[in-house]
């Protein structure tokens, strides 16, 4: 019987969502790590039981969980009970260790990007926004984080180290922080090529490798960004979420600080498809699960004012790639209402038919068993919703 | 020496551990020989307190023992003698912060 299983990264702790297949039950445990900031949780695609979450604090740095029991128990890799009682050596407790790679073999150690002053500014270590496990292997696991690179760990998660030719391609000292820092939020890993890997950053743009990850470029031609000097250039693109569908991985769609912006050539040029949309500035973007040419976005009113236009909630769904969107309102909110969604709160499940999932910064999580026609909270009271992530269980 | 330590509370959780811990540390007991007997034995700990390359305090955790803040001494000065002895147990704090 299939089930399916919302991982849901708060401000104040980690929620699991059980949901039996016709997805009307529900069963919430949690908080997990209570009190810290959990941005980020993720199964593994080969194993599901296999779980990887991002915590955070402020105060105490970066962890990194895993759960190898589909989220009933947690350990940062390489300290279980069983690890700390090898007699073979102390584990190292490497596992939120995140060193930026300035190496000479990098052939290129950066050191700087640009602040806020336009001045060169250190590279420094915040956090980790986003946790993508492999598609084959699942101790191997990459991890997006703020000041924006590329980690990877083949260990399950206890090591890490930087893909650096990301940063070290041309462009690095020229990427500068967004509001919310300068985070890597996005990795789409392509289902059909293995070496190729799509990222972006909030706000330098989106970027692809097409050799594993050695060598990199931009990818935002066709960005228009009037929050730039040069509106036109190479990098600076404060791109907020970029989605795909495995079965069309040259198909890409951005949600951009504004502009809601599709390629049909793995990013190598984008064009607008924000159509009808009430605004076209949002941070989350998703695809259908048997659509390829379905996606919602969640329209917000502008870059200051983080709630819904008019105070409705609506998801806007489009049948035809973008362009021509519609509102999809039952069972939200469709007045007084503040909320927002952030970039990794919206996610699908692949039953019949397609659910479709979405956080928000009031603590709700909303489920469509619809495809998107009707909408129920899951639950309406948590913590603020930084990340919802749904794994479908056969 | 057998020393006591008092974690703050999520570094307590995080470590799986209840109340004071008892810790047998080198000498001379300084910030620097505290930190990495708890890192020894409580690997989850590492990079929490301090920084993983350059073992230095991060910014919100402070270090307090015998109703002093030490968290500006040099890591290799050594501790008081109460502590040192066990008879009074070195504070790690998360420092008071928002509203």
């Amino acid at each position: 019987m299939s089930k399916v299983r919302v991982l849901v990264g708060t401000r104040k702790g980690a929620f699991i969502l059980t949901g039996d297949g016709a997805r009307k039950r529900w069963k919430v445990s949690g908080p997990h790590f209570a009190g810290w900031e959990i941005y980020h949780m993720k199964g593994s695609p080969v194993n599901p039981d296999r779980i990887y979450a991002s915590q955070t604090s402020g105060w105490f740095g970066q962890i990194i969980q895993r759960s190898d029991d589909a989220g009933k128990t947690w350990n940062t890799p390489g300290s279980s009970p069983e690890e700390l009682k090898n007699t073979d050596g102390m584990t190292k407790g490497e596992s939120n260790k995140f060193v930026y790679d300035a190496s000479p073999e990098t052939g290129k150690p950066l050191t700087t990007h640009q602040w806020y002053d336009g001045t060169q500014h250190p590279w420094e270590f915040k956090r980790v926004w986003h946790l993508e496990p492999s598609l084959h292997e699942p101790d191997h696991v990459y991890a997006g984080v703020e000041d924006a690179a590329l980690f990877e760990s083949k260990n399950g998660g206890k090591s890490w180290h930087e893909l650096a030719g990301l940063r070290g391609s041309d462009t690095g000292p020229k990427w500068q922080p967004g509001a919310g820092g300068m985070c890597l939020h996005t990795i789409l890993l392509d289902p059909k090529n293995p070496n190729r890997i799509s990222i972006a950053i909030s706000a330098a743009g989106a970027f692809r490798t097409d050799d594993g990850g050695k060598t990199w470029k931009p990818i935002n031609r066709g960005l228009h960004s009037q929050y730039i000097p040069d509106p036109n250039a190479e990098v600076g693109h404060c791109v907020h979420r970029i989605a795909l569908h495995p079965s069309r991985p040259n198909t890409l769609f951005m949600q951009k600080h504004w502009d809601v912006m599709r390629s049909d050539d793995a990013g190598d040029s984008w064009h607008e498809v924000s159509g009808n949309l009430p605004s076209d500035f949002g941070f989350p973007i998703d695809v259908h699960a048997h659509e390829p040419e379905t996606i919602y976005v969640v329209p917000i009113k502008s870059d200051s004012e983080h709630y819904p236009p008019s105070s409705r909630l609506r998801v806007y769904r489009s049948r035809s790639g973008g362009n021509e969107w519609e509102a999809q309102t039952k069972g939200l909110p469709q007045r007084n209402c503040y909320v927002n969604v952030l970039r990794d709160a919206m996610s699908v499940d692949s039953l019949e038919p397609c659910g479709v999932y979405f956080g928000t910064t009031g603590g709700q999580v909303y489920a469509s068993a619809d495809a998107g026609d009707s909408w129920k909270p899951i639950v309406r009271d948590l913590p603020a919703v930084l990340s919802v992530e749904v794994q479908t269980l056969k | 020496m057998t020393i006591r330590v008092i974690l703050p509370p999520h570094l307590r959780t995080l470590a799986r551990v209840d109340g004071e811990l008892e810790l047998r540390v080198k000498t001379p007991v300084s910030q620097r020989a505290v930190l990495d007997a708890i890192e020894a034995k409580y690997p989850m700990l590492r990079g929490t307190i301090r920084d993983h390359v350059t073992q230095l305090r991060r910014p919100m955790v402070r270090f307090f023992a015998c109703g002093e803040d030490l968290s500006h001494e040099s890591p290799d000065t050594p501790l008081p003698d109460a502590i040192a002895s066990g008879s009074e147990p070195f504070l790690i704090i998360g420092a008071i912060a928002g509203g």
